[in-house]
């Protein structure tokens, strides 16, 4: 296992999916950031479902999105509530807005910044999380 | 046709329950062990038996296995058993559930009941994903959906919903002081009480010495992790004059939520203009226009309160005050027992008293309205029970002697 302080250890990410949530996992693996668009209606949707919460249709195109995006909210992580936590703490958990995409949010961990000066609104850019199976999207803040 | 309405149509005519224990302390017994337990406190606290009962109305599966305990007690005939999707949501809810039962004709005497014992699982990390070899035995499978959450470390209630509580602060002002208020009022109505498994006071020193969990959340803004057991029977006005206890009528209720809020901790993509809420408010307002009252009505409050920062979310979402306002109004005092205008969680609460789910709450709505509550209110003629917030469903429940 591999554990980096302020993310989530290696053993504990998964990439399970299914076939609404798959091709996301697949794009994250080469370093993009896509969010499905509903090909009817042009409402994006996060995260990934099977059917338009607007218009009910199915299909999506997948559009790629830069990761420049607001801190929403956020919690930090300072007891390790699961074995094996403990040497990654403390963990900035985010809740990250991405604009244009219709106030879709991810929740991803905020690295490179002290817990103390983390604040809702902060302007945030996207990095990458690897691990062996995939990738996971995480964020630092964006200057 | 019959009006469309619960008001008055069914009436709590019995709670019990077991001894409330420390995560994993009540082994041997089994979860439905504690059950039957607390059904028969119920039970006898009603003036009733097994021989009356006939219906069982649940929520988030009870941990009951209602054939066998229906089998294991000897119930002449279930002609009723279901219960309201979801999880602790649903715990006023599923009092609302058997006044639905009762009202149709399709019971007479109806059983619900909560039931935990985490031995083998923790609510504290109940979302937790499980590491390759199997290390974090305590959460459910990881799906498709939940790994948008936990690849990121979101896997417990407790750090769900210190984000909602966070941007409440943020646009509103709410500050640690607020939520010490809800825990330290709180603890102060458990400490006379028996049944308390936090007894000893909790000063604002204490408070901001403990350790940060998840923040703004520190340790005395969590629950406890427990088990025990709670029943409430539920029967028609027509029978519940004649039994041991003062009746006390179901007036409002209301379940579900908006759609979009969904999953809610889970997800994170509610809409903007309630996510910093409890996900009440449209079932708040299906019950207060069901019992034909309002917040100004309401003597006293159980308000579910799982985290510190979500009793001041429901103070908005029912009306006791503005939206963003809850911080202000609990630092005025009004929260307290016996001074405050609005006395809430006057048996301690998840916080203090025990974590059964909720259903401490209802056991303290009625008790308050039979006059017989350890903390009471005086003249108390308008009870409010809460069941979440959670996901859909959360779940209100208007009581009145």
């Amino acid at each position: 296992m591999t554990t980096t302080p302020g993310l989530l250890p290696s053993d504990f990410v998964s990439f399970v999916a299914n076939e609404a949530t798959a091709p996301f996992w697949r794009a994250t693996a080469e370093h993009r950031l896509t969010i499905p668009r509903c090909t009817n209606c042009g409402t994006f949707r996060f995260p990934p479902a099977a059917f338009c919460y607007v218009c009910r249709e199915q299909d999506v195109e997948w559009v790629e999105h830069d990761g420049n995006g607001t801190l929403y909210s956020f919690t930090v992580i300072r007891h390790a509530v699961i074995p094996g936590l403990a040497d990654a703490l403390p963990i900035v958990i985010g809740v990250i807005e991405l604009p244009n995409t219709n106030g879709c949010r991810l929740i991803a961990d905020v690295i490179g910044v002290a817990p103390e000066v983390v604040e809702i609104g902060m302007p945030v850019a996207l990095d990458w999380y690897d691990v062996d199976e995939g990738s996971v999207p995480c964020f630092r803040p964006r200057a | 046709m019959t009006e469309r309405t619960l008001k008055d149509r069914a009436a709590i005519v019995g709670v019990g329950a077991t001894p409330y224990y420390r995560r994993a302390r009540s082994l041997p017994q089994t979860t439905n062990d504690l059950a039957i337990k607390a059904i028969l406190a119920a039970l006898d606290d009603a003036g009733l038996g097994v021989n009356d009962v006939d219906g069982f109305a649940l929520y988030g599966g009870s941990f009951i296995d209602v054939s066998l305990v229906a089998q294991i007690l000897g119930v002449p005939e279930v002609r009723f058993t279901a219960g309201l999707t979801g999880g602790g949501g649903g715990s006023a809810g599923s009092i609302g559930l058997a006044a639905a039962a009762v009202a149709t004709g399709m019971a007479d005497v109806v059983v619900s009941v909560l039931t935990l014992q985490q031995a083998n699982m923790r609510f504290g990390a109940s979302f937790a994903p499980k590491a390759k070899g199997g290390v974090g035995a305590y959460s459910a499978p990881t799906t498709p959906e939940s790994v948008f959450a936990s690849n990121a470390g979101l896997m417990a209630p407790g750090q769900m919903f210190a984000m909602l509580v966070q941007r409440h602060m943020h646009l509103y002002g709410t500050t640690r002081d607020h939520l010490a208020e809800v825990a330290i009022s709180t603890r102060n109505n458990a400490i006379t009480r028996e049944t308390s498994l936090m007894k000893d006071p909790l000063t604002r020193e204490q408070y901001f010495d403990a350790r940060m969990i998840s923040e703004p959340f520190c340790l005395y803004d969590y629950c406890m992790e427990c088990d025990g057991a709670v029943a409430v029977i539920t029967t028609t006005p027509e029978r519940a004059p004649d039994l041991r206890n003062d009746p006390v009528y179901v007036m409002g209720t209301g379940h579900g939520g908006a759609g979009r809020w969904g999953q809610a901790i889970t997800w994170m993509g509610m809409p903007d203009e309630y996510f910093t809420s409890s996900g009440h408010r449209p079932s708040a307002q299906r019950m207060y226009d069901m019992a034909g009252v309002g917040p100004e009505d309401v003597d006293v409050a159980l308000l579910y309160d799982h985290f510190s920062g979500m009793v001041l979310l429901q103070l908005e979402d029912y009306g006791f005050c503005g939206i963003g306002e809850s911080g202000p109004f609990v630092a005025d005092g009004n929260i307290r027992w016996p001074e405050g205008a609005l006395p809430v969680n006057t048996h301690g609460g998840n916080l203090s008293e025990a974590y059964i789910i909720g259903m401490t709450h209802v056991k303290e709505a009625v008790e308050q309205l039979r006059g017989t509550a350890v903390n009471q209110v005086a003249g108390a003629e308008v009870a409010l029970v809460t069941g979440g917030p959670a996901s859909i469903p959360v779940s209100g429940l208007l009581l009145h002697r």
